[in-house]
């Protein structure tokens, strides 16, 4: 399976003696935790992508600073690779273990230090959970915004790795739009803080170059996030349509009109069973989509816009329009959609979630495509939607235990990617490249951008010792498994160097 | 009360058209391969490169000098505008004020509110530059509003990286990247911005307070969802904008009190043409203008020279007595008291020295600086010392 390193195409990494390494950190970070035997390792070898297992050669859990700073200087040294870990909720293998690798765990990393209610900001650990900071910040009327569907879980630390989204991301951004500042330690063992309570800082905009990165380009070990107030009120309508397609010109038809929703999801008629069946959240079984739609601010204008997007619903064909009556109801409506994966997961032994995003204006031709593909491959497809902001999450249902099933899914996941390329979009909109979409990566990406993106990296990180395989392909993977490769109307060039 | 969906767009091409139908024609002129060649032919030749837009923020930064210069005002248009997926891309010679125009006949906006410093500043220049207006602490800067960017690399190679939609995480955030790197990585031909509506009501306020009471109140004020798009204090008063629905703005003018006031203020703010500003430029020899920016509760640093505040706090303007010598003693009293406060301070009256403009970056973020620097440029073509001197 290609999803595994191969040091055939993925470069190799060099053999080293694990007791001397264990010496080594040991001599100078004597407190130190280190796992090595298999049932101590076990836990840590796959993250939030469960179908891909490796176990780590050893595992690092950190509790300071001065801690991961040596780890890393012995590391280098000896030219061991780092693959961190925040929760290991990825979903793209961005945190799957290398045999040959450390895995430095973040998760003692779990304190907020501050927070401060007049500068609107918090400063916490890295592997403080996403959602225990919107807690933290709740008694002073402010909260976190970016709330991706696994905030119960995912570490602040590995949202900033991945610039995750939410369902609130349209209105209120991604975690690159909240963060002020991160603290890194380098490969070399270095602390640097990029960005700062200032607004900005001289010199490059690293911090962007950060988000996203994957722990590509170093380990955070502290994030400032922006904190905001809580909308005055927040309504959820939620619209039924009998047609896909008419749900989604509603999409753009609300965004036209000047409306920019706190959230706006669309889910397809087999993710609406799934999630009534387990969430009991009142969604109408029988429509071919719903759209999820909330307004939030202060009272009288969300009123105001509560009333334009019924009449714009209405006039898009909505079949039924129905607002949520209170707050409890509201949570409801949110409730069924955040669940959405589990409770497609309930309906199949596996499935798999897909994380493409296209412009709006594609989602007729793209969810086209999608069924065709499905009908193509004989595996059932259910949609879940950011539809404000174009993330498509295809969740393709199979049974690992059936032989051939991974694969054809695998090879499904791909073709849906491809589409997104094709239509303008991107092959992740939030759950990174990880392990998981290198090769797609050679569909979205031309030779010399893949060539630019490992510059960047050796800036960093010379000697690819931070979680390598990951992100990006070199250019051998590209040559042997890039498909078709659509970018700028090029195809790929069988000439390409090996690296 | 105009709501978009009365206006006809001008750039869309019927919906009904299907999704292979050009969004928006191009208008304006391609002139990316000669830009590709100059730079290409510059790589061979080992010359330096000066890349010039509009060329009307030359005095933001370090004098540059080049062999050549390249010009990016021939490679001008909007190449697609969509109002409904609220996304425009420009080529970078394109006009500011074009793009913004063609927005405004839609009922949008670039809602970070660039300076313009001139009516030619280019969109390339604008990115570059990576300066955002009086609303950046409320609606987010240039970078969090660039989707995707097309740029020609130091080999000559025109690259593409982002794109048209809002969510993309696929390999490293190079488009950001580029925002505020004034050229140094690269030559950008093309942009992708998400935009916004306007807001359906607005207001400008002006409060008579001292600075301290007005950064108080602006903490408390911070601390609901009130429509504020814009805080300044001009040394006698708090200047105050709303943006937001008819019923926000209303009831959060009544709350705030005070006087209703031009809308004329935030613009002169945002090109810095307020009497304020005037007298640094008039008196260039004697006045110098800083830009602190601390973060925005910090206390006014001690030092000598007037001040008007703006971004509710957190980007400060200070017009002090010229100190002697190129960064003289009192430059760096500057520099360390805005790094005290924890900031940093920018020169914006040009002196014609080795000194960067630009605070200095600690030791170890200068060196991942100068290697990236290296690896995305290695010969330095491309607006050698614009940032620091050495790089
Ligand atoms: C049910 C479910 C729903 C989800 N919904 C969403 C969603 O709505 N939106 C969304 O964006 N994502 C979603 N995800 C994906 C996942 O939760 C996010 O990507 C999250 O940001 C990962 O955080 P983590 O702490 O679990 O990171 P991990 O999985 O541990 O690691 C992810 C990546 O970050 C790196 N990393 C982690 N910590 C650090 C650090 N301290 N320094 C440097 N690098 C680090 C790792 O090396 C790896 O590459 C979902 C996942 C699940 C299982």
């Amino acid at each position: 399976m290609e999803l595994l390193y191969d040091e055939r195409i993925d470069g190799e990494i060099a053999d080293v003696d694990k007791s001397a390494l264990m010496a080594a950190i040991l001599a100078v970070a004597p407190q130190l935790t280190l796992l090595d035997r298999e049932e101590d390792l076990r836990p840590f070898e796959c993250d939030g992508l469960s179908a891909y297992r490796v176990l780590p050669m050893l595992v690092a859990m950190p509790a300071t600073l001065a801690e991961v700073e040596a780890l890393m200087r012995v590391c280098y040294e000896h030219a061991v690779p780092v693959v961190t870990r925040g929760a290991g909720t990825g979903l793209s293998g961005g945190a799957l273990p290398l045999e040959k690798g450390v895995l430095l765990v973040m998760s003692r990393f779990n304190k907020i230090l501050s927070v401060d209610a007049d500068a609107r900001i918090a400063r916490v650990q890295p592997g403080v959970r996403n959602l225990a900071i919107s807690e933290a910040a709740a008694p002073y009327g402010l909260y976190y915004a970016p709330d991706p569907s696994s905030q119960i879980a995912c570490s602040i630390g590995g949202n900033v790795a991945e610039n995750a989204g939410g369902v609130h991301c349209l209105k209120y951004g991604l975690t690159v739009h909240n963060v002020l500042s991160v603290d890194i330690v380098t490969i070399e063992g270095e602390r640097m803080t990029l960005g700062g309570e200032s607004l900005d800082t001289p010199g490059y905009d690293l911090l962007a170059l950060f988000m996203g990165s994957e722990g590509m380009l170093g380990v955070i070990t502290e994030v400032t996030v922006r904190l905001l107030p809580k909308p005055e009120v927040a309504k959820v309508l939620m619209a039924c349509f009998d047609d896909v397609e008419l749900a989604g010109k509603a999409v753009g038809d609300i965004i036209a009109a000047g409306c920019i929703p706190g959230g706006l999801e669309m889910m397809d008629n087999l993710a609406i069973r799934a999630a009534e069946d387990f969430i009991h959240a009142g969604y109408p079984v029988e429509a071919q989509a719903i759209l999820l739609c909330e307004l939030d601010g202060v009272e009288a204008d969300v009123q105001a816009d509560c009333e334009r997007v019924r009449d714009l619903l209405e006039a898009a064909g909505a079949t039924q329009i129905q607002l949520a009556r209170d707050d409890a109801e509201r949570q409801l409506f949110w409730a069924g959609r955040k669940a959405a994966f589990p409770a497609v997961g309930r309906m199949s032994p596996d499935y798999y979630c897909i994380d493409g995003t296209i412009p709006r204006r594609e989602l007729p031709r793209v969810l086209k495509g999608i069924n065709d593909l499905s009908a193509h491959y004989g595996l059932r497809v259910a949609n879940v939607f950011h539809a404000g902001d174009g993330n498509l999450h295809p969740l393709i249902l199979f049974d690992a235990n059936q032989p051939g099933e991974l694969e054809a899914t695998e090879a499904l996941g791909g073709k849906i990617l491809e589409l997104c390329v094709e239509a303008g979009g991107s092959i992740t909109g939030e759950h990174g490249v990880g392990r998981e979409k290198l090769n797609q990566m050679c569909t979205q990406f031309a030779a010399d951008e893949i060539t630019l993106f490992h510059a960047v990296k050796s800036a960093f990180d010379e000697r690819r010792l931070l979680n390598p395989g990951k992100n990006i392909p070199t250019l051998a993977r590209c040559a042997e498994f890039g498909a078709m490769h659509v970018h700028h109307g090029e195809l790929p060039h069988p000439e390409l160097p090996r690296f | 009360m105009t709501h978009l969906q009365d206006q006809q767009p001008a750039y869309t091409a019927p919906g009904e058209a299907g999704p292979d139908a050009p969004v928006a024609p191009a208008t304006g002129s391609d002139d990316s391969e000669a830009l590709c060649e100059q730079v290409t032919r510059a790589h061979a030749e080992r010359a330096t490169l000066r890349i010039v837009g509009g060329d009307t923020k030359a005095f933001y930064g370090r004098r540059v000098d080049t062999t050549q210069s390249l010009s990016t005002t021939g490679h001008h248009g909007i190449v697609h505008y969509d109002p409904v997926e609220l996304v425009a891309t420009a080529r970078a010679g394109t006009r500011l004020r074009d793009l913004e125009r063609a927005l405004a006949d839609n009922g949008q906006r670039l809602a970070f509110e660039p300076p313009y410093f001139g009516d030619d500043a280019t969109v390339g220049g604008m990115v570059a530059a990576g300066l955002s207006g009086p609303r950046r602490p409320w609606v987010g800067a240039v970078r969090d509003f660039v989707l995707g960017v097309r740029v020609i690399t130091s080999e000559g190679k025109l690259l593409r990286f982002g794109g048209e939609v809002m969510k993309n995480v696929a390999g490293y955030d190079l488009s950001r990247l580029m925002v505020g790197a004034q050229g140094t990585l690269g030559v950008l031909t093309e942009v992708s911005f998400k935009v916004l509506p306007l807001p359906q009501a607005s207001a400008c306020l002006r409060l008579e307070l001292p600075l301290p009471d007005a950064l108080d109140r602006l903490a408390a004020w911070g601390r609901e969802p009130l429509p504020i798009t814009g805080a300044a204090h001009d040394g006698e008063a708090l200047h105050i904008r709303l943006e937001g629905g008819e019923g926000s703005v209303s009831a959060t003018r009544q709350r705030l009190g005070g006087e209703l006031d031009e809308p004329l203020f935030w613009s002169q703010l945002r090109e810095l043409r307020l009497p304020f500003f005037d007298g640094a430029f008039a008196n260039a020899a004697d006045r110098t203008l800083w830009r602190l920016s601390l973060p925005a509760l910090a206390r006014t640093p001690a030092l000598d020279g007037d001040w008007l505040i703006d971004w509710g706090g957190a980007q400060r303007w200070l017009q002090s007595p010229t100190g002697s010598g190129a960064e003289g003693h009192h430059d760096i009293a500057i520099r360390e008291a805005a790094i005290a406060a924890g900031g940093h301070a920018t020169r914006i009256t040009p002196v014609d020295d080795e000194n960067s403009p630009f605070t200095p970056l600690p030791p170890v973020l200068a060196k991942y600086h100068r290697q990236l620097k290296q690896r995305l440029d290695p010969q330095g073509i491309f607006n050698p010392g614009r940032l620091y001197a050495d790089w």
